[in-house]
């Protein structure tokens, strides 16, 4: 291991708790607290919990083609996103491969903050950078660096000057409504606003990675450890990276380099939701042939009784034969059975349909469900329509 | 924390404890640190009664939340036992690794094999320098 990880603000903070840190995406990151796992799902599906999200990406991206660059970019609507709301899209290469998936929000007009996953944030500045001087610039200069002013288009990378702290969970929202100077009650999912939390001014999005209610605070990377300290004072339970994962996987909710890849289309993975096919975009040629032709595979859900889980990589057949492939899967604590995600033929797609699991060597029947495996309980007093 | 001196202990992070030398019966584990490293304990896969191991040999597998691990038996022999507690209740390795939390009772078949293993200093100092 040559390559030094990055670390997040509040890589001493992790530390100081007992946090198991381990290498993701180029980062030094809290896989679970001495609490366990186990626990810290159980505190966000029933109060709140708190996750360092820091090594994602925070990218600014302005100029007076700002709007029509991301709407080139991005499989969701630039252009019809208004200020103060935030969108979840793919960012597609021409063959519709999924390059990464973001949550982007739109600040002011021409003004928008995108968020990258940690692992992917050179590859879309580079991308980005690409489409820029392709379709905005000279076709030549790939300045992403310091900006593609001459293109319209300015990146600006802030991940290293900032931090994200996701509170989530049915009490996450009061949490840390409790600790902002205004506004936090009326925030309506995947809309943000801005305010102060510990004397900072921070950006605050209702947004998650969860399944639960919650929200998604960008703060200067100096407000990091009293902001975390502030919420964990108020009951918001430290968690890791592998809450994390059970929590995302328990919720239908697809991670890049498991449900998606460069190789892999939004069509392919049910995302087709978060495409917006009424505007022209990267890769819209390729998805269009393929939401009319049909695809080779298709994301499903996966379920199986017991403890003993389906995991990333394990096979899926019928009758011996090849039906598929698991990409996620866990031990789901809030529902006590086993469960994960996978790709397969189109033909044994439907819920219901039973195939065989190799489990390292080992062949156990797996039914196909629906997504997401857990929905969250509408809660009258926060429920919102979406 | 330091591992219990009255046991050996392999490279693998499993301990066997001799419960009777006269009937070559004893009683395997895996250690605190691996419990630590694994994080919960969802569900063992073990050997079933009757059945023979070998020494250093996959006798079984742990999944914790995270991940999967190979379980390998300390010796060659027979299983007796099997800790039934485990099926509904895996977390005892987590809470007890040493005692509530043990897997398999086995009948030795070559005592000699337990010279191959790790004093519990040993198996600390092994630790140490892996973390």
């Amino acid at each position: 291991m040559d390559a030094v990880n990055l670390r997040t603000p509040l890589y001493d903070t992790h530390v100081a708790l007992g946090g198991r840190m381990v290498p993701f995406g180029g980062w030094d990151m809290p896989v679970q607290y001495p609490e366990g796992i186990l626990a810290e799902v159980r505190a966000v599906r029933t109060g709140a919990g708190i996750f360092d999200v820091s090594h994602m990406g925070r990218v600014y991206i302005s100029g007076p083609s700002a709007t029509d660059f991301l709407d080139w970019a991005l499989t969701g609507s630039a252009s019809t996103l208004a200020a103060g709301r935030a969108r979840y899209c793919l960012i597609c290469n021409a063959r519709g491969g999924v390059i990464d998936d973001t949550i982007f929000y739109k600040l002011a007009e021409e003004q928008y903050l995108l968020i990258p996953n940690a692992g992917n944030r050179p590859r879309v500045l580079d991308w980005f950078g690409q489409v820029i001087a392709q379709r905005f610039g000279d076709g030549q200069s790939l300045g992403w660096l310091t900006g593609n002013g001459d293109a319209g288009v300015t990146l600006d990378d802030q991940t290293m000057q900032t931090c994200l702290l996701a509170c989530q969970g049915p009490e996450a929202l009061g949490l840390a409504a409790s600790l902002a100077d205004n506004g936090l009650e009326g925030l309506r999912p995947f809309a943000w606003t801005a305010t102060r939390m510990c004397g900072a001014e921070v950006l605050v999005g209702r947004t998650g990675y969860t399944g639960e209610d919650g929200v998604e605070v960008l703060a200067p990377a100096a407000a990091a450890s009293g902001i975390w300290q502030a919420l964990t004072d108020a009951g918001a339970v430290p968690c890791g990276l592998g809450a994390r994962d059970v929590l995302r996987t328990e919720a239908g909710l697809p991670l890049h380099g498991h449900e998606l890849d460069e190789s892999t289309t939004p069509v392919e993975a049910k995302l087709e939701r978060f495409v917006d096919y009424d505007k022209e975009f990267v890769g819209r040629d390729a998805l269009v042939k393929q939401h009319h032709d049909g695809t080779g595979f298709t994301l499903v859900g996966l379920q199986m009784p017991g403890r003993s889980a389906p995991r990333a990589t394990y096979a899926l057949t019928v009758l011996g034969q090849p039906a598929g492939q698991v990409t996620s899967g866990c031990y789901s604590p809030t529902l006590d059975t086993s469960l994960g995600m996978g790709y397969v033929f189109p033909e044994y797609s439907r819920p219901g349909t039973v195939l065989e699991l190799d489990k390292r060597g080992l062949i156990e029947e797996i039914t196909v469900t629906a997504l997401p495996h857990y929905r969250r309980p509408r809660r009258s007093k926060s429920s919102q329509p979406s | 924390m330091s591992s219990p001196s009255d046991r050996s202990y392999t490279r693998e992070h499993e301990w066997i404890i001799v419960e009777d030398a006269s009937t070559s019966r004893a009683l395997v584990g895996i250690t605190h640190f691996a419990q630590d490293q694994l994080g919960d304990i969802v569900y063992f896969e073990l050997p079933k009664v009757g059945d023979s191991v070998s020494q250093l040999g996959k006798m079984g597998e742990v999944e914790s939340v995270k991940a999967v691990s190979d379980l390998y038996s300390p010796v060659s022999g027979e299983v007796v036992e099997v800790n039934s507690a485990l099926t509904d209740q895996p977390e005892l390795t987590n809470s007890d690794p040493f005692g509530e939390g043990w897997l398999i009772r086995v009948t030795m078949s070559d005592p000699s094999e337990l010279d191959a293993l790790m004093s519990s200093e040993e198996y600390d100092a092994y630790v140490a320098e892996q973390h």
